[in-house]
């Protein structure tokens, strides 16, 4: 028998007015503003960004602080707010050698040409608690130094030249859309760079981290790790040209990975790539790495049955919105389903019993 | 394309200059020409998304890396010339004013919107571009090699 339930709406409104007070903390500290968020907590809004897979720091800083910090919440407010908005078209392929870069690392080239360039990075700080961060907010201006305009060519172009890093094919010029179909498998490599540069970072850290101890190793080098501005140019009908209709702050890495030759191909350096909306390192290494893994069957590899080589497993765990709807649902009123198990498992332990209470009298 | 004169990169200049710049100041500078020009709306500013591709390794096949929102407007003015607005964000005032800049720099007040507006935002741009490279240059690394004494 199945009995609809309704109520609930009470508490409910009364929970979400709870949520609003929460949301705002104590009274008698200021509120936090959206361009506080912005402007100061970069690095979570960079990431509601690349997850929510939306560019619009505006819009993260808002979820980030409808979501009371936190992140998955915040990139399902993005995703959910995306679906909203008509599609006007597609850029051309951004051109990252071109970026202008805060932070521009080779962990290959010293003598890179254009330099190696820190920007403001983590990197060599003691990770020690700073107390006067918590006392006041003043900071010294940071060095400036003349700019000596020189190119920053992508470091792999060197070893192209050489012929000694496998040339990356070209492919369609409109790749396959995440958002438009379904994932098909098995995917092509620019479906799951798009998933892959949606995915969530802790799930790709903990899969790139994987392949360094030894599930499916292929041993990565940073050959280039860029952070900065890179111009977004489209074509536009009603022009019959294309103008720049945008800039967007990326992280770019690529790895090389030693190759030892194939049945189908040489011995050469091979690529790994990651490309992610706004500064976020851990994740664009995470990126290059797992790309790299899934990319065994192209280069001719052994598949190790490595969880990073598992392109079906990868690609169907790493959304955290879909990880989340999913989980998370089973906390949802589920009495009419529980009901039937209850049902099951009385009338099973009733013949379980009666069947030992059986063998008994015949023993 | 490369070398060859393009009869539309003017165009192309300031509508790209028009795009990445930051809404409230494009606001201020219109609002500060006094100008008020009678237009018609051929399209009501629309927020929407652009899909912004990369490329795998950076030189190969393209990808869809995520959304970016973006805003357009179209407007013509008396005389009949039309302008387009697509702007980065949501502001609709941008998109709006971006057409209407864009109309009128196709007359002969071009050179006034030029000094009063597209001037001021590319020196703009210049300036945040030039002043995070300063910064950037300041942390570029001078390696020294430690003399070890072998020989």
């Amino acid at each position: 028998m199945y009995v609809a339930v309704k109520g609930g709406e009470k508490a409910i409104d009364a929970a979400h007015a709870w949520l609003a007070e929460e949301r705002r903390g104590p009274v008698d500290v200021a509120e936090l503003s959206v361009a506080q968020i912005k402007g100061q907590l970069k690095l979570a809004v960079n990431r509601v960004m690349a997850e929510g897979s939306l560019y619009d720091a505006d819009l993260a800083a808002l979820a980030i602080k409808q979501a009371r910090g936190d992140m998955i919440e915040a990139i399902f407010l993005i995703r959910a707010y995306r679906t909203t908005l008509p599609r006007f078209g597609a850029s051309a392929p951004v051109d990252t050698g071109a970026m202008d870069c805060d932070r521009r690392i080779s962990a290959t080239f010293k003598d890179a040409p254009g330099g190696q360039v820190l920007g403001p990075t983590f990197d060599y700080t003691h990770r020690l608690l700073d107390f006067k961060l918590a006392a006041d907010g003043e900071v010294p201006d940071a060095p400036r130094q003349d700019v000596v305009a020189e190119d920053k060519p992508h470091i792999m172009s060197f070893l192209d030249d050489e012929g000694l890093i496998q040339p990356e094919p070209d492919g369609p010029d409109t790749p396959p859309d995440l958002t438009r179909a379904p994932l098909d498998l098995p995917a092509t490599r620019a479906l799951r760079l798009q998933s892959l540069a949606r995915a969530d970072e802790g799930f790709l850290l903990g899969l790139a981290y994987s392949t360094q101890r030894g599930y499916a190793r292929n041993h990565a080098f940073v050959a280039e790790l860029r952070i900065g501005i890179c111009a977004v140019e489209m074509e536009i009908p009603e022009l019959g040209f294309a103008i720049e209709i945008g800039e967007v702050e990326l992280t770019e890495c690529e790895t090389v990975n030693q190759f030892q030759g194939s049945k189908t191909e040489p011995p050469q350096f091979t690529r790994g790539y990651g490309l992610v909306f706004g500064a976020s390192e851990r994740k664009a290494i995470s990126m290059a790495l797992v790309d790299r893994a899934l990319r065994w069957e192209e280069l001719g590899e052994d598949n190790l049955g490595a969880p990073a080589q598992d392109e079906e497993f990868v690609l169907s765990h790493a959304d955290n919105v879909q990880a989340t709807g999913f989980l998370e649902h089973i906390k949802l009123p589920h009495y009419v389903d529980f009901q039937s198990e209850l049902e099951l498992i009385r009338k099973l332990r009733r013949e379980a019993m009666a069947r030992g209470a059986q063998q008994e009298v015949e023993a | 394309m490369d070398g060859a004169f393009d009869p539309n990169a003017d165009r192309k200049a300031w509508l790209s200059v028009l795009a990445r710049a930051d809404s409230a100041m494009v606001q201020a500078l219109w609002d500060g020409t006094g100008l008020a020009p009678t237009h018609d709306i051929l399209r009501a500013p629309e927020i929407g998304a652009v899909m912004v591709r990369g490329r795998a390794g950076a030189v190969g096949a393209p990808f869809n890396l995520g959304e970016m929102t973006f805003t357009r407007a179209s407007v013509r003015l008396e005389s009949g010339l039309v302008g387009h607005g697509f702007v980065q964000g949501r502001c609709k005032d941008h998109a709006r004013i971006a057409a209407l800049v864009d109309a009128l720099m196709q007359t002969d007040q071009a050179a006034q919107i030029e000094a009063a507006v597209i001037a001021h935002l590319r020196k703009a741009a210049t300036a945040r571009a030039g002043a995070r490279a300063a910064r950037a240059a300041a942390t570029k690394v001078d390696f020294f090699t430690v003399a070890r004494g072998e020989d």
